[in-house]
């Protein structure tokens, strides 16, 4: 909130400045974990716990073993000289990069699908004439009730009919299942609020529907479609119950591989995992909001 | 004259194509209906192909389980045709035995046992050893069975063994709500150390309601600042909101435990800056709030940006104007803004509510004793007892309850102005 | 010198088979972790050197998990699974699992047969046992002064030995330890436990210490548990005590008595798609010189009475491994075998039970 109107009383200052201050305890709350997880990535212990040495800030306390680990294991050759031969055993081998690379595939695609679907169905289910809306909008929703581990199962069976199983089309569409209640449920709230006469007029105005979606619609809903969009895509890359199932044993994905072994160790490599995770989307949510400001400037507008 | 000419010319209102109105709206309408459900439906085609049907095909298993009846024809077809009560006689021993013998030939009998031993603990052993001792067995059967097993005629398993001859039947929903049939075949609740589903039920519940009730107080003044601040800022503050979202559940989960254990972080800094001792050490891991902690931060997010996203479309003109139109800061807020929040609440309460009744392995990890949840008994079913039927059961009547739930939600809080359904 | 033959037998069969279907591809789903890494030092590698055959290395939370649905949508993908005992009768009853027959399996290098060679119980009807693993509590020396904790009445003595204890959040292992620190001879334990009373005694036991009580699900929480400090004492499973103590130098330390011991089982899912190929590699892994060699990787024993002479030394060539042994005879003397049978029987009940008892505070 930038500056406070002039008619501000007292009262209201003090409550404004309670406010901020209970919005930035809640941020704290948010990003605590994150906070945490950072220093223990380096960590030279095996173990999820602050040493003495890490506390007293000792070099010894300290290594990047953990962030090594991502890249050895599972390579056929770790130990030899680090030069391009190193590298691309890594890339081809690693499991952690396999991994990587596959969640982003599955994670990518089923967003996209279920944010198509899921959007394109939220305009129909928002419509006051849509006929069985109730039962549609249950049915649709239903993805996220039904235990995974029984959606799992059930969806294997179904793909081991049809041939989807242990294959990537498999994974995607179950994962597009499983993010669309998201984006129905954000988009339809996003549509509460849309005042209808603006797409009417559009239209009397002789623009296609599709101009009037491109054009009108969806820069108005754009916020609930990124909502649902970033839902679908956490949920995907999050998700362990359905890949066990239905993908094939090369097609390991992030989560699945940190939940490997946990019957003997939690290994801090998850958190040099995270921390790389933390970083990349920092970055990537920071360019955006550059562009955008590059943007603003390009087009002369005033600073939003 | 004139008026009832004018009366009969128009009778029938015209479009400008001259078909009646009454028919144009008509046909309107259902053009309109049909855009509409145009639009949604090849979603509709994919969930029900994707889902629908499979997901059909499993739960089908909760009231339709075959492992007896397929396995012991012989006596199955003898139980549905013979109306006996109790111990049955030597006829029944001979079917019995004769289906033994069969089981233990096509290597069957390990089904039938742990069908039985779902509802009657022990039979298994009982059911397997009959099998393999079946082919020296000499009539008459009877006597020969009790021999082995006096159990056999223990009139509670006859009566079971008469219901699982019939495919179809209610027992795994009476199991899933802690009640069983007794030697009379009446419904009755199991004993009371063995009650154990419907408590969860409960638990899981009110757990979440719990939960979806303190991410909304959180969400709030968040998802508020982050749609009222100018964007440049509200952008690089949204990152706090969703760095924690990329952030696997295991990692969480166990920063949490680093955190919050009593000999975590945050105890750590109270005892280090003298807040409490070291024997005052504050309990917010391995028990309830340990579960309650975790769980509202896993799932805040999925609140707060359904409600930014709403709050981002309110005009901060409307305010203003009932702030100039004389209203308090607080009535301008409550009876003009608030009000339009609702789709927001209403959908982020809706997404928590029920991530939340589907998550387990959070509580599972940190919840101590009260971490157990009605999942971690369906997981259990599913991966370890192997009881599909359990599960299946267990999860239908979940899906009941979240379905009657979202339907008086419905109904009471008027969705009709958040139009969720 | 038997080894060797059967080696290059083996070899020769494989090789027979290489030339009418090219080499073989197994997909072998185990635990992941060190676990993981034991078993490919000490089987994979040698069989694949051996034979030629690939093994495609599958790490699970629990192996055991997709195999109902993979066998029941007749879309099998596992050839080898590393499961536990509980789920191996299970699985094998629900006729899930291939049959595994005994006698096929190599003799001992002195020529005593497979059957017998192997420890009782090791062999089931569908699965062939790798390691011998136990449940044993743990403490941390460095937090604990004057007298050490030496019996499983010590571990629920909280007055004597202050501070909170970790357990497994299951009825099984937890029940059989209650009834043994109650006093309980350990040959008397099932039978105690076939009765409701005995049931109800143990729960008591464990009642008696139920606010002490640090629930942990997953095995790799009880060693984090105690490099926290937040537990005394925890049960855990011996392997993962191990590698703190020895290979990272942690000062915990195993309290063997009441041990329950466990196995952990090679089985082949019904209708696996390298069903031959999946026999030969358990032939070969379960064969005495590869047992042996797993114990210098992870602290489990092996399955068959003649590796045990052949226990070498940990992997960093100074530990030796045998006294770490579940089985070695100083830690079997008040050890446990954990009943399949019964669990088999009344898992289901005794879980609700558990259940229950948990909810009820």
């Amino acid at each position: 909130m930038a500056k406070l109107p002039a008619y501000t009383t007292t009262g209201e200052r003090i409550w404004h400045y309670t406010y901020l201050l209970i919005c930035v305890l809640i941020f704290l709350f948010l990003i605590a974990p994150i906070l945490v997880i950072i220093p223990l990535s380096f960590n030279a212990e095996n173990y999820f716990s602050f040493t003495k040495e890490m506390l007293s800030f000792d070099p010894e306390g300290y290594s990047l073993r953990h962030y090594d680990r991502i890249l050895t294991h599972g390579m056929a050759n770790p130990d030899i000289p680090r030069d391009s031969v190193w590298w691309k055993d890594a890339w081809a081998n690693a499991q952690w990069i396999h991994a990587a690379k596959n969640s982003v595939i599955i994670g990518v695609l089923a967003t996209i699908l279920a944010t198509l679907l899921g959007t394109v169905a939220a305009l129909g289910l928002s419509r006051p004439e849509m006929p069985f809306r109730r039962l549609i909008m249950g049915l649709l929703i239903s993805p996220m009730i039904v235990p995974l581990i029984i959606t799992a199962t059930g969806l294997f069976f179904f793909y081991s009919k049809t041939g989807l199983a242990h294959t990537f089309p498999g994974i995607i569409m179950a994962h597009a299942t499983l993010g669309i209640p998201f984006v129905i449920i954000t988009v339809t709230a996003t549509l509460v609020g849309f005042d209808h006469s603006l797409t009417r007029a559009a239209l009397n105005l002789g623009a296609s529907p599709v101009t009037v979606f491109r054009e009108i619609t969806l820069p108005l809903i754009l916020p609930g479609v990124i909502s649902g969009a970033l839902f679908a895509f956490v949920t995907s890359f999050d998700e362990v119950v359905v890949v066990l199932f239905v993908a094939a044993y090369d097609q390991q994905t992030i989560p699945r591989q940190m939940w490997n072994g946990i019957r003997e160790q939690i290994s801090p490599t998850i958190l040099a995992v995270a921390t790389i995770l933390v970083i990349f989307s920092i970055i990537l949510l920071t360019t955006v909001e550059l562009l955008r400001r590059r943007s603003e400037r390009l087009r002369g507008i005033s600073p939003a | 004259m004139s008026a009832i000419d004018i009366e009969q010319n128009n009778q029938v209102l015209t479009a400008a194509d001259g078909t009646p109105l009454r028919t144009a709206l008509a046909r309107a309408t259902r053009r309109a209906k049909w855009r509409a459900f145009g639009l949604v439906l090849p979603l509709l085609l994919f969930v029900i192909v994707t889902f629908a049907v499979p997901i059909g095909q499993m739960l089908v298993n909760s009231f339709h389980n075959t492992a007896f009846s397929d396995n012991m024809p012989t006596l199955s077809a003898y139980l549905s045709e013979n109306d006996i009560s109790g111990v049955p006689d030597e006829a029944a021993f001979e079917a019995l035995v004769t289906d033994l013998r069969l089981a233990r030939e096509n290597k069957t009998i390990g089904k039938v046992a742990t069908r039985m031993n779902y509802e009657f603990s022990g039979s298994r052993s009982q059911f397997t050893g009959a099998a393999r001792k079946a082919k020296k067995l000499e009539p008459p059967y009877k006597e020969a069975l009790i021999k082995l097993d006096k159990d056999w005629e223990d009139p509670l398993l006859w009566n079971i063994m008469k219901r699982a001859a019939n495919p179809v039947g209610a027992s795994f929903y009476l199991a899933a709500l802690d009640m069983e049939y007794d030697e009379t075949g009446s419904i009755v609740r199991v004993p009371e150390k063995s009650r154990v589903y419907v408590p969860l039920f409960i638990r899981t519940l009110l757990l979440s309601g719990l939960i979806a009730g303190i991410c909304l107080i959180l969400a709030f003044p968040v998802a508020h600042l982050l749609a009222t601040l100018p964007l440049r800022y509200s952008n690089l503050l949204m990152i706090f909101v969703l760095l924690p979202f990329w952030t696997s559940l295991l990692v969480r989960t166990t920063s949490w435990i680093t955190l919050l254990q009593s000999q975590g972080v945050f105890n750590d800094l109270l005892v280090a800056s003298g807040v409490i001792n070291d024997d005052g050490r504050f309990q917010l891991m391995y028990n309830q709030a340990g579960t309650i902690i975790a769980m509202t931060h896993i799932l805040l997010p999925f609140m707060v940006l359904p409600m930014y996203s709403v709050m981002k479309t309110i005009p901060p003109t409307y305010v203003r104007a009932a702030r100039s139109l004389g209203a308090s800061s607080w009535t301008a807020f409550w009876k003009v803004y608030f009000p339009q929040t609702i789709p927001g609440i209403g959908a982020g309460i809706l997404l928590v509510f029920i991530l939340a009744v589907g998550y387990y392995i959070t509580p599972a990890l940190v919840g101590g004793s009260s971490g157990q949840l009605i999942s971690n008994e369906i997981a259990r079913h599913m991966l370890s007892s192997l009881n599909w039927s359990l599960a299946a059961a267990l999860g239908s009547v979940l899906l009941f309850i979240i379905i009657l739930l979202y339907w008086l939600y419905d109904r009471l809080i008027g969705i009709d102005n958040m139009k969720l359904g | 010198m038997k080894f060797k033959l059967l080696l290059t037998s083996t070899a020769v069969s494989a090789a027979m088979f290489a030339t009418a279907a090219n080499a073989g591809e197994l997909t072998i789903v185990s635990w992941g972790g060190a676990y993981t890494v034991s078993q490919t030092e000490a089987y994979y590698k040698p069989w694949m050197a051996a034979t030629g055959h690939k093994i495609n290395s599958v790490d699970d939370a629990n192996p055991a998990t997709p195999i109902k649905a993979q066998v029941e949508a007749g879309n099998v993908s596992i050839d080898v699974a590393d499961i536990e005992y509980s789920d191996a009768v299970r699985y094998c009853d629900e006729g899930l699992l291939e049959e595994i027959d005994a006698s096929v399996l190599p003799a001992a290098p002195d020529g005593t047969p497979a059957v017998d060679d192997f420890i009782e119980g090791a062999i089931t009807d569908c699965a062939v046992a790798n390691i011998v693993w136990s449940t044993v509590f743990a403490y941390d020396a460095s937090k604990i002064s004057g007298d050490a904790p030496s019996s499983l009445a010590d571990f629920y003595d909280t007055e004597k030995f202050p501070g909170k204890r970790g357990m497994r959040k299951s009825a099984k292992a937890n029940l059989e330890m209650a009834l043994i620190a109650d006093g309980v001879a350990p040959e008397d334990v099932y039978a105690t436990l076939e009765t409701d009373e005995g049931v109800a005694q143990a729960l008591a036991k464990m009642g008696s210490i139920k606010d002490d009580i640090v629930w942990w699900e997953a095995g790799a929480q009880a060693p984090q548990l105690l490099a926290d400090g937040e537990v005394a004492m925890t049960t855990a499973y011996n392997g993962r005590i191990f590698g703190a103590a020895v290979g990272e130098g942690k000062p915990f330390e195993i309290v063997w008595d009441g041990q329950i011991l466990d196995f952990d089982l090679y089985a082949i899912p019904k209708g696996a798609p390298n069903k031959e190929l999946a026999m030969e590699f358990i032939k070969f892994a379960t064969s005495t010189e590869p047992l042996a060699a797993q114990a210098s990787w992870i602290s489990y024993g092996p399955a068959r009475a003649s590796s045990s002479a052949l226990v070498g030394k940990y992997k960093d060539g100074e530990t030796d491994m045998a006294p770490h042994m579940p089985t070695a005879p100083d830690n079997m003397k008040t050890a446990l075998v954990n009943n399949f049978e019964f669990w088999a029987d009344r898992q289901d009940e005794l879980d609700e039970q558990f259940s229950a008892w948990l909810l009820s505070n």
